[in-house]
């Protein structure tokens, strides 16, 4: 499967916020090179995947036998039109809606097998997730929003604080944290969405029209920060979009059709 | 620390939806407060009552007398202390919607009997030596604006013709369920009188109070006076005076029941109210909470921020309706004055309030944080955007 590589070393192996290595992970990509191996195993993985849903007494199959591999620090975009399933995968993927049947392992853990505490608890390790509409709550400010997802990993209050500053530093709003998301424009908004995702240095960060709601600047802006976040600290990122020039941004295209992803991936650089 | 900011802000995010079911749960608590109030005051008396005395009236009714000879014979019962005849007299002052409640009694053992009516030595005195002497609570005094050695005429309505008294003394109560508004004279000056205009209704007492050693024996005390005046003309009713306060009160049970009922319906309508206002707040939020379980977070944060909203709510508008409830209170007091003899707030009736609002908060929570953990994240984030 050709794909673009943001290098030819070896991987840097991201830490989990409970062990702390998060700001010094940062550091290091930031400073250039993060690197993978072309012979690793893929970090998710989707065996004979198979979702319905009921409508009355009609049954509506939204993801038929589906199968698909990413490896760490792929960016990977999901397409096709509305109701092909796309985002149905996403949440599969993202842990937040279960498959009838099928395998899906993300990082080596099967999390058909969870339960919904597990779940949870998975995904706020494992999951960042970036919306379409942002999400933010509208009565927590910048910071806040972003510092939510960290009051579930224990950490103390100022390594929560360093953690914070360093996405939104990445984010490039350092200087808007006092700010309700009212107070922001809606790319900014999105880039505090980003750095909530990431501020837990989550295995994957899975994005559903992440530019769906935001003018051609913003989201170009917005593209830009995500293939920033793929390039420099690696993170594997699946975003769903209608948007061409969006897809562009990651390096393999995938195409859904009525539940069934295409036979050929498109590389997109 | 950040949750609890989230709540608090979560809380006052609609201001005036917030501030409208606040001062609703204040009015619930204050009538809930004020009419349990009425409740507490309805049984004063009772709870006023001294379980060293008895209460000696004839067996058939309340309304038929005793012979005066009866005061000696009870005197004589083993167990007895004192024994004090009284009177209901009725009169009005001025006008009979100046009502209070007024007793022609046993001065001197009266006094002995009710160590709560607390009099001045002095007037204590004074009272006892002048035959036309009485003594009127400090409610009922302030209401009519007496002093001591003030002329007071009642209006006899059982006794007719106007009564001549001279005000010797004001006594305030022990305590703070003491009632002050009883107004009390000598049972011989009303004997002495009706000997001269109506004998045949002379020599008889309406009651007696009893005073036992050992409260513990006041019931073999009230078989003993009971059994001494058995199969005689007027057969006697003795009981302790809490029983007798009782079956007054249980002549009012339907009026009681009423205001209790009405307290609870009080509190169904604002838990009706709450509930309403937390299944808006938390079907507008299902998208927020949805995001928040994506992000991790589980039904017991979810639960803990619906119900500690419904919570905040209803704890303010509980403490709002216990602060406004004690002025209400005194000036429901004040208003009403010798009518309602005691009204005070108990601080059980303060407890109750804190209950009310803890149930309206939990029930008004129950069903909406139940959708909020049940929703999928899924649907949940289809109400977005």
């Amino acid at each position: 499967m050709p794909r673009r590589r943001p290098g030819g070393k070896k991987e840097k192996v991201y830490g989990k916020p409970e062990s702390n290595v998060f700001l010094g992970a940062f550091a290091v990509k930031i400073s250039g090179e993060f690197l993978m191996d072309d012979t690793k195993p893929p970090i998710v993985v989707i065996r004979n995947v198979t979702k319905t849903y009921t409508r009355g007494s009609q049954v509506i199959s939204v993801l038929q036998d589906l199968s698909l591999d990413i490896v760490d620090g792929e960016f990977l975009a999901l397409m096709g039109p509305s109701g092909s399933g796309k985002s149905t995968l996403l949440n599969l993927l993202a842990g937040i809606d279960k498959a009838d049947s099928g395998s899906i392992i993300i990082g080596g853990i099967e999390i058909m097998a969870l339960t919904e505490t597990e779940l949870a608890r998975w995904r706020s390790m494992h999951v960042g997730f970036i919306f379409q509409f942002y999400n933010l709550i509208p009565v927590l400010t910048a910071f806040e929003n972003v510092e939510l997802p960290l009051f579930l990993t224990g950490l103390s209050r100022k390594e929560r604080r360093e953690h914070v500053a360093a996405a939104l530093g990445i984010v490039n709003l350092s200087d808007r944290v006092d700010h309700y998301p009212s107070e922001l424009s809606g790319g900014q908004q999105q880039r505090v969405a980003i750095a909530r995702a990431l501020v837990t240095d989550p295995t994957i960060l899975v994005a559903d029209e992440p530019t769906g709601d935001l003018d051609r600047v913003a989201a170009a802006d917005v593209l830009g920060l995500m293939g920033r976040l793929n390039r420099e600290f690696g993170k594997t990122i699946v975003m769903v979009t209608h948007d061409p020039r969006a897809a562009e941004q990651a390096h393999i295209i995938r195409h859904l059709e009525k539940g069934v992803l295409d036979a050929h991936p498109e590389t997109s650089h | 620390m950040h949750i609890l900011k989230l709540l608090i802000r979560n809380t006052f995010r609609h201001k005036l939806r917030t501030g409208l079911t606040i001062i609703g749960i204040m009015v619930a608590i204050l009538a809930f407060g004020l009419l349990r109030t009425v409740v507490s005051a309805w049984y004063s008396g009772v709870a006023a009552s001294s379980s060293t005395r008895l209460v000696t009236r004839n067996a058939v009714s309340l309304i038929f007398s005793l012979p005066v000879s009866y005061k000696e014979r009870i005197r004589q019962v083993p167990g007895v202390t004192e024994v004090a005849s009284g009177e209901w007299f009725g009169g009005v002052y001025i006008s009979e919607k100046n009502f209070f409640p007024n007793f022609a009694v046993d001065a001197k053992t009266y006094l002995d009997l009710y160590p709560e009516f607390v009099l001045s030595e002095g007037q204590k005195k004074a009272f006892l030596a002048d035959r036309k002497g009485c003594v009127a609570g400090r409610k009922v005094a302030e209401q009519f604006g007496w002093k001591v050695g003030d002329s007071i005429v009642l209006k006899g309505t059982i006794f007719p013709g106007n009564w001549e008294f001279v005000l010797r003394g004001i006594y305030h109560g022990q305590q703070k369920n003491t009632d002050e508004t009883v107004f009390f004279f000598h049972w011989d000056y009303l004997n002495e009188t009706l000997r001269k205009t109506a004998p045949l209704r002379a020599d008889v007492a309406g009651y007696y109070i009893v005073g036992v050693k050992d409260p513990d024996r006041a019931a073999g005390v009230a078989v003993a006076i009971d059994a001494l005046f058995k199969n005689s003309l007027a057969e006697t009713l003795t009981e302790t005076e809490k029983a007798f306060q009782l079956s007054f009160i249980a002549m009012s049970n339907a009026i009681i029941a009423v205001i209790q009922a009405v307290s609870i319906i009080v509190i169904i309508i604002i838990m009706a109210v709450m509930a309403n206002t937390m299944a808006m707040t938390a079907r507008e939020r299902i998208g927020e909470y949805a995001v928040m379980k994506t992000l991790g977070f589980g039904a017991r944060h979810i639960a803990g921020l619906v119900f500690g909203e419904s919570l905040i709510i209803s704890a303010i508008g509980c403490a709002a309706g216990i602060a406004f409830t004690y002025p209400a209170a005194q000036w429901f007091s004040d208003t009403m004055g010798i009518y309602v003899p005691v009204f005070n707030v108990e601080n059980r009736t303060l407890l109750m309030d804190v209950a009310a609002a803890l149930i309206i908060g939990v029930v008004a929570a129950a069903f909406p944080t139940w959708r909020a953990i049940n929703v999928r994240i899924a649907d949940g984030l289809r109400r977005i955007g």
